[in-house]
């Protein structure tokens, strides 16, 4: 039971990031291979904040996004609008130099061993629920992440400029024919995307170290909750990223060796069994 | 008639060069294939590197008359990328010496190369005791720490305080395997018992479950026989848990590094055992200053090491008169060693005796000076740390 609590809070962790990741290539196509080292700048931000500025966690969970959400329509402007209408494969490549990049130059000026940052105070402390002593700062991360996704779902499906956004990507000409400021709505979308990368970062820092390699351990994962719920859909990678995360915790107590590999596991069975994901639309 | 005699003449001087570049001359070439840039490089890494080039500026920059070069590689703790570079440098680059940093699997694998080359290597990063025990080589010496002295080291320490059951959670690579079972040994040869183990993932993402099946154990101690990140990790998660209440949590490698990111606070009353300090004496508090001067945080025991390794090294060959691997490694094994890292002598099996050091953690209200960490809590002489001669399964030592 403790067990399945715990892959719960890890499949939070997994469906913020594959959210994002689900939004900026549902809607704009890009497989956006930079998201991992956005999480990892949303983590060091929250840390700098508080160094620095002495900004504490729930400013930061405000801030951080904010600055990595610019520095993510700054990428989108200077860099990948050019790519648009190309093989997504372009993209893929940019935003993989790009995390490369990022992830050198933290490295460079923190080291690999990273940085501590502190539980919030309010939610340091654990309670004791029964079968488990759980950390009041894990309870409130699965919460906020259900609320950020639920929210970023209802945005999408059930609101005007969710409708807007999709209709753009299925034909930008037209929705720009109805004066709809196209390139400025896929602006924000991917700054949005980034914006919840790091968001996700801010709500990890507290619980793991602050590293420059933060991102690019978990990258690759999130790749495989996106591909396993289906590529874009972003109720299909919530769902999967809080499953696996479960799935992931029972291996560490059934088979501890093999809980690294056992998601690439649940991969590869799900692309022989549905290629298009587990809630993706077949094309 | 004279351009011909000109181009003939070169064609045997370059013909001749090339033949003597292979036995001795031309440039001395230590290399070091370490972690560059993954969980393990703030222990070692670049640093490293550097450590090694300032021991042969130190040294004069020549040795035998021969200027000295430094090579450098990351193997990203893949014992495939370790092999094959230093394959690769033995061959074409006529590498005199190969020294191994951190991660074990990747020391192995270059310790297997360096036999078949018969070039001298030093292990420094790497703790599995394999290699100087049932993997040893004629060429392996294994300088800083290993496995079994930790064990000795820490463990011992622990299981003598009152601490008998033990919980261990392991790295699942050659490193961790050789600490969890040598540790395990110590802890059954003092009366300890062990309940259980589990083993992680390298650069594993998330300890929680790992750390919920620990606490099920109901042992007094949690082991952790991990490094570096991996040990950062595990220890802020058992503190969120609040595992540490419950059970006492012994890192059985921890770096001064791993005290620095985790802060006092987290670290406070660890027991941790290491082969070298920086505020240890005057000389070693020397070395320090210019390794702060440069990079800003103190040097780990295994940059110390890194230094004191490469000078004794030249200082072994300047004694041996040539680089030949059989001769230098007969100098390297009857020589004293006397520097600010330490004091000792290299084994027939290749393992560098040395003393031992268990250190307490420091508070936050004790530590006076940044980086003042550590106090000694006891200096363990090389002879008990180390796995001794009777129990060593090496092949090179007569029984």
């Amino acid at each position: 039971m403790g067990q399945l609590m715990l892959g719960l809070v890890n499949g939070a962790f997994y469906a913020m990031l594959s959210l994002g990741l689900a939004v900026i290539f549902g809607l704009l196509d890009i497989v956006n291979f930079a998201h991992g080292a956005l999480y990892m700048m949303g983590a060091f931000a929250a840390w700098i904040l508080l160094d620095r500025f002495e900004l504490n966690f729930w400013l930061a969970l405000i801030v951080a996004p904010l600055i990595v959400g610019a520095l993510g329509v700054a990428i989108e402007r200077s860099m990948l609008k050019h790519l648009y209408g190309l093989d997504p494969l372009y993209g893929l490549l940019l935003t993989f130099g790009l995390s490369l990049i990022f992830e050198g130059l933290f490295r460079e000026q923190y080291g690999v061993s990273g940085k501590s940052y502190p539980v919030p105070e309010l939610l340091s402390g654990a309670t004791d629920i029964g079968f488990m002593v759980l950390p009041n700062y894990r309870a409130f991360v699965v919460f906020a992440s259900l609320v950020v996704c639920l929210g970023t779902w209802l945005l999408i499906e059930r609101t005007r400029l969710g409708a807007y956004l999709r209709a753009g990507t299925e034909n930008a000409r037209l929705v720009q024919a109805f004066g709809v400021n196209v390139p400025l709505m896929v602006m924000l979308t991917y700054g949005a995307g980034a914006g919840l990368a790091a968001m996700a970062g801010v709500l990890a820092a507290p619980v793991i170290q602050v590293t420059p390699l933060m991102g690019s351990n978990l990258i690759i994962v999130v790749f495989a909750v996106v591909v396993i719920g289906g590529m874009g859909s972003i109720l299909g990678s919530v769902l999967t990223g809080l499953g696996l995360g479960v799935i992931e915790g029972m291996t560490r107590v059934f088979y501890p060796e093999a809980s690294s590999v056992v998601v690439f596991v649940v991969m590869v069975i799900v692309l022989i069994l549905r290629p298009a994901g587990l809630f993706g639309k077949e094309t | 008639m004279k351009i011909r005699t000109v181009v003939a003449a070169i064609a045997v001087a370059l013909g001749s060069l090339s033949a003597i570049a292979q036995t001795d001359t031309g440039p001395v070439r230590i290399g070091f294939i370490t972690d560059m840039s993954s969980l393990y490089a703030d222990i070692d890494g670049p640093a490293g590197v550097e450590m090694i080039k300032w021991a042969t500026q130190d040294f004069g920059g020549k040795v035998l008359g021969r200027p000295i070069e430094v090579l450098s590689a990351d193997h990203q703790n893949k014992p495939d990328v370790a092999s094959s570079k230093a394959r690769e440098w033995m061959d074409k680059e006529n590498l005199a010496m190969l020294i191994g940093g951190t991660s074990s699997g990747t020391s192995l694998a270059m310790a297997k190369v360096s036999q078949e080359k018969k070039r001298p290597f030093i292990a420094i990063g790497a703790g599995s005791a394999r290699l100087t025990n049932e993997d040893c080589t004629p060429y392996t010496i294994h300088y800083a720490y290993d496995t079994v002295a930790l064990a000795k080291v820490a463990g011992s320490a622990l299981v003598k305080a009152g601490n008998k059951s033990w919980y261990f959670l392991t790295a699942d690579y050659a490193f961790g395997h050789s600490l969890e079972s040598d540790a395990s040994a110590v802890v059954k040869a003092n009366g300890g018992t062990v309940v259980g183990a589990v083993r992680h993932p390298l650069n594993a993402s998330d300890f929680s479950s790992f750390l919920l099946q620990a606490q099920g154990s109901k042992a007094q101690i949690l082991a952790l026989a991990n490094a570096g990140g991996d040990t950062i990790n595990s220890m802020k998660a058992a503190k969120e848990f609040g595992i540490t209440k419950s059970m006492k949590v012994a890192g059985l490698l921890v770096f001064i590094n791993d005290v620095h990111s985790l802060g006092l606070a987290n670290t406070e009353g660890l027991q941790l055992a290491d082969s070298w300090y920086w505020n240890q004496d005057d000389a070693s508090r020397k070395f320090a200053k210019r390794f702060f001067d440069k990079y800003k945080r103190m040097p780990s025991s295994l940059q110390a090491a890194d230094y004191s390794a490469a000078m004794n090294y030249l200082k072994a060959v300047q004694a041996a008169k040539t680089t030949d691997g059989d001769k230098v490694m007969a100098v390297l094994k009857s020589m004293k060693y006397d520097d600010f890292y330490s004091k000792g002598t290299v084994r027939a099996d290749g393992r560098m005796i040395h003393d031992m050091y268990l250190f307490q953690v420091k508070g936050a209200k004790e530590s006076s000076t940044p980086w003042d960490y550590y106090r000694t809590v006891a200096k363990v002489p090389g002879e008990q740390a180390f796995t001794s001669l009777a129990e060593s399964k090496c092949a090179l030592i007569k029984k």
